[in-house]
C-alpha cells in the first residue's frame, strides 16, 4: 500500500518534469545526460523533493527553489540572490530552465556540471550559510520518506547516503527542466510560419547580422542552445573594481594560492565577484568575464547581466548597441553596432518571443506576442 | 549546436582546464635541472604594428592588441626580470607611429629589450630607433644567460640605398608579401664578426639566447620568413651547447629544432598570420604547422594574437599567452631534444582547428 502510494505520488510530480524529459523539446538539442547519472522517474522526483525542502538550511528558511522558483520561470525576480537572513549575494539568480546545456555552471564557470554546482550553495554562509553537508544527510536519515527513496534510487542504505547522492539526484531533476516550443522554435524549427510576429522575423536578421548577437548566444541550424559557452567581458559592473584592479586581482590571486574558497569569495566580496572568470583560471585577459547566458525565457527571467543591475530588455539592447561598457579587458567581440531604433524594436520582438509555453503567463500582457 | 560540436567544445574546455591548472607552478619542476644560471622569467610583446591612418588617428584595433599586451605582462605576479619587444613597433616607420606606440609601452612596468623589426627600418634605415630604443644590435647578460640582440632584416646594398626613388617607397616595397621587387631579409657580414667577436669571451657553456625579428632560419621566402645568411649565423652559434634563437615576425606558434639550436617564434599583438588555409578560400604554399593553431573565432579582432613569458630554468619554457584562445606551453623535450607543446600534442585530445566558415 506504501509502495502505490509513492507511485501515485511520483507519477502525479513528475508529469510535467517527464514529459520534458521524455521527448526533446522543439528547438532544442537532446538533453545531455552524464553516464554516471542515468536518469529515472524515481530520481527526478527524488530530486524535486530535494530541491525544495527547506530544511537543508541554517535557519530552515533556504531551498534551492528560494531562488529558482517555479513559479518565476526558475529564478527570483531578484537583481540578486537572497539567502538565508536576507543576506544578499553579489549575482543574479540564473533559471535553471536549460542549465542542463551548460557546459560549465556559475556566472564564472567554476563548476563542471549540475551535480558539482548543487553542492556550493548548502555551504555558502549567504546562501543556505550550513558549515558542512552533514546537516543535510541527517535530514535525510531520519526523514519518513527519504530512506525508502533513496534505497530505490540508489539501492543504499539509510547511513550509506552521501552528498554526492542528494546532488545527482538534484540534478536529474534539473535536467527534466528543458524547455523549448517558443514562437521562435516554432516558426524557425517547427515550420510554422504564422509563429512569429513580422517584427520578430526582422529581428532574427538584425541578430544575425548588424546586431552581432548570433555569435555569442549561438541559433544553430537544427536547434537553438543560445549560447557559446563562452566567458566574455562586456564591461558590466567593472566600474565597481576599475580603480583599483590590479590590487583586487593580486589580492585574490594570493588568497587563492593560500587556499582560499572561491565560491565564498565571490558571492561575499562584490569586488572579487567583478572579477569574473579571472577567479578560476588567474588569466588577466579573464578580468570581467562571464558565461554566456542563454535568451530563452528572457522576457519572464528580469532583472539581467550577472548582477542583476538591468530591469529592461530594452537597456540590455543599448548597452550592447554602445559596444559594451568600455574598459582594459573588453571582449574584443563587443563593438558599437549603430542599430537603428526599428532594428533594437526588431530586435526586441524576437527576444520577446523565446518564451515556452510553460511561463507564458508570467509575460506582462502588454508584452504578448 | 550540434551533438557534434558539443563535445567538440566539451573537449576545448577540458583543454582549456588543465592548460590553466598546469600554468602557474607546474612547468617549473618539469624542466630539467639547471647547470648554469639562476632561474628567472621574461616576457615578450611583438608585432604591434602600430598603424597612423592620419594624424591622430590609428588602426583602433591594433593598438588595443598593444595595450592589452602591456596591461596584461603589468598584472604578472611576480613580475618578470625584463620584457622584450621583438620588432615590428611601427607599420611604415613613421615617427608618429613609434611616438604613438612608445606612448603605451612607457606603460610597463619593467624594463624593455628592444629588437628591431623590418618596418621599424627602411623609412629611416634605424635612425629614430637608435635615437629612442638604442643600438640595432647589442648583447647583454642576465642571470647566468648571455643574450645577443641581432638586427636580422638588412638587405643588400643596392636594394637599400639605390633601388628607390624615395624612402616612403622603399618601406613600402619592404612590406608587401610575395613581392618579387623585394629583397631577402640578411644579418650581413659587418654584424656576423660583431657576433663572432661578441661569443669570443663567452664560454661554450654558457647558455645563449639570440633575439632576432625574422627566424634564422629558412621557412618561406615569398613573405620573408627567412634570413638569407641563416646558415652563417647558425655556424657561428654551433659550438654553444644551450642555444635558443628567438624571433618576431611569422605571427604564430611556431617552433623548430636545427641541430643544436632551438627556434621559437613569438605571438603579434597586431593580427595573426596565416588565416586558415580556407578562409582564403586559396590554395597557398605556407609550410604545414607542427601543430595548428586552434583559430576558433573570426568574430573576435584579439583572435590568434597574443603576447607569452618564457621561465627560464637550465631549459626554457615558453607561455604562450594566446588571447580569446587556450594558453599553450611549448618546452623542450629532454628526450627528443626539440621544443614541443606540453599539451595538444595527441589528436585524441587535439582541439580541431575550424575548417570552415
Amino acid at each position: 500500500m506504501v509502495k502505490f502510494c509513492i507511485s501515485v505520488f511520483v507519477v502525479l510530480a513528475v508529469t510535467w518534469g517527464m514529459s520534458a524529459w521524455a521527448q526533446v523539446p522543439l528547438g532544442l538539442p537532446p538533453v545531455p545526460i552524464p553516464p554516471d547519472n542515468p536518469q529515472s522517474p524515481e530520481k527526478i522526483d527524488l530530486g524535486k523533493r530535494l530541491f525544495e525542502d527547506k530544511r537543508f538550511s541554517a535557519d530552515g528558511s533556504v531551498s534551492c527553489s528560494n531562488c529558482h522558483d517555479s513559479s518565476k520561470a526558475f529564478g527570483d525576480g531578484l537583481p540578486t540572490a537572497e539567502g538565508i537572513k536576507k543576506l544578499r549575494g553579489t549575482r543574479n539568480a540564473p533559471t535553471v530552465v536549460n542549465a542542463a546545456y551548460y557546459e560549465t555552471q556559475f556566472w564564472d564557470g567554476r563548476r563542471p556540471s549540475l551535480e558539482e554546482q548543487a553542492k556550493d550553495p548548502f555551504l555558502n554562509p549567504i546562501e543556505h550559510g550550513l558549515t558542512s553537508h552533514e546537516p543535510i544527510l541527517d535530514v535525510i536519515r531520519k526523514d519518513p520518506f527519504y530512506p525508502a527513496l533513496f534505497q530505490k534510487v540508489f539501492a543504499i542504505e539509510a547511513k550509506d547516503i552521501t552528498i554526492d547522492h542528494v546532488v545527482k539526484a538534484i540534478a536529474s531533476f534539473e535536467r527534466t527542466l528543458a524547455f523549448g516550443d517558443s514562437p521562435f522554435d516554432r516558426y524557425l524549427y517547427g515550420g510554422d510560419k504564422a509563429a512569429l510576429s513580422e517584427a520578430a522575423i526582422r529581428g532574427i536578421d538584425v541578430y544575425r547580422t548588424k546586431g552581432r548577437c548570433q555569435d555569442c548566444h549561438t541559433i544553430g541550424q537544427t536547434n537553438a542552445t543560445f549560447t557559446d559557452n563562452k566567458l566574455h567581458n562586456v564591461g558590466v559592473g567593472f566600474r565597481r573594481i576599475q580603480p583599483k584592479v590590479m590590487q583586487i586581482a593580486n589580492a585574490f590571486r594570493k588568497a587563492k594560492q593560500e587556499g582560499k574558497d572561491i565560491d565564498k569569495a565571490v558571492l561575499g566580496d562584490q569586488e572579487v565577484s567583478e572579477l569574473g572568470r579571472f577567479v578560476v583560471t588567474l588569466r588577466p585577459s579573464d578580468i570581467g568575464a562571464f558565461k554566456t547566458p542563454s535568451l530563452r525565457n528572457i522576457a519572464v527571467t528580469a532583472p539581467y547581466m550577472h548582477d542583476g543591475s538591468l530591469q529592461t530588455l530594452e537597456e540590455v539592447i543599448d548597452l550592447y548597441d554602445k559596444g559594451g561598457e568600455a574598459n582594459p579587458f573588453l571582449d574584443s567581440g563587443i563593438r558599437p553596432l549603430n542599430l537603428s531604433a526599428q532594428e533594437k524594436a526588431d530586435l526586441l520582438a524576437l527576444l520577446n518571443s523565446l518564451t515556452s509555453p510553460q511561463f507564458v503567463n508570467l509575460i506582462p500582457s502588454k508584452k504578448k506576442e | 549546436m550540434s551533438t557534434k560540436m558539443t563535445r567538440r567544445t566539451f573537449l576545448k574546455a577540458a583543454g582549456t582546464l588543465t592548460a590553466a591548472a598546469a600554468l602557474p607552478v607546474g612547468m617549473v619542476e618539469v624542466t630539467r635541472a639547471q647547470k648554469t644560471g639562476d632561474k628567472f622569467t621574461f616576457a615578450y610583446i611583438s608585432d604591434a604594428h602600430i598603424t597612423q591612418i592620419e594624424g591622430a588617428s590609428f588602426v583602433r584595433n591594433f593598438d588595443n592588441g598593444l595595450k592589452k599586451a602591456v596591461l596584461e605582462v603589468n598584472f604578472m605576479d611576480p613580475q618578470p626580470d625584463f620584457v622584450v619587444f621583438g620588432g615590428d613597433l611601427a607599420q611604415l616607420g613613421k615617427r608618429e607611429e613609434f611616438e604613438h606606440g612608445l606612448e603605451m609601452m612607457k606603460d610597463l612596468t619593467v624594463p624593455v629589450k628592444w629588437v628591431i623589426g623590418e618596418h621599424d627600418y627602411y623609412l629611416d634605415l634605424g635612425k629614430y630607433w637608435q635615437e629612442k630604443m638604442g643600438p640595432l644590435y647589442y648583447s647583454f647578460d642576465h642571470k647566468g644567460v648571455h643574450f645577443v640582440v641581432l638586427a636580422s632584416i638588412l638587405t643588400d646594398d643596392e636594394w637599400t640605398h639605390k633601388r628607390w626613388p624615395t624612402p616612403e617607397e622603399r618601406m613600402l616595397q619592404m612590406a608587401r608579401l610575395d613581392n618579387p621587387n623585394g629583397s631577402p631579409f640578411m644579418v650581413k657580414e659587418e654584424e656576423r664578426d660583431w657576433l663572432k667577436k661578441d661569443l669570443e669571451k663567452v664560454g661554450n657553456e654558457t647558455p645563449l639566447i639570440v633575439l632576432s625579428h625574422s627566424p634564422l632560419y629558412k621557412i618561406f621566402k615569398p613573405w620573408n620568413f627567412w634570413t638569407d645568411d641563416a646558415e652563417e649565423v647558425q655556424a657561428i652559434l654551433k659550438p654553444f651547447k644551450n642555444v635558443t634563437v628567438l624571433h618576431g615576425h611569422v605571427h604564430q606558434v611556431l617552433y623548430n629544432q636545427i641541430g643544436g639550436i632551438s627556434f621559437q617564434a613569438f605571438m603579434a599583438t597586431a593580427w595573426p598570420w596565416p588565416y586558415p588555409v580556407t578562409y582564403s578560400q586559396l590554395p597557398n604554399m605556407m609550410p604545414v604547422m607542427t601543430v595548428p593553431m586552434n583559430r576558433a573565432d573570426p568574430f573576435k579582432e584579439r583572435d590568434g594574437t597574443g603576447w607569452g613569458h618564457i621561465q627560464y630554468n637550465g631549459g626554457l619554457v615558453y607561455h604562450y599567452e594566446l588571447w580569446e584562445n587556450s594558453p599553450r606551453v611549448v618546452r623542450q623535450d629532454s628526450k627528443m631534444k626539440h621544443p614541443e607543446d606540453a599539451e595538444y600534442q595527441d589528436p585524441a585530445i587535439r582541439t580541431p582547428p575550424q575548417l570552415h566558415y
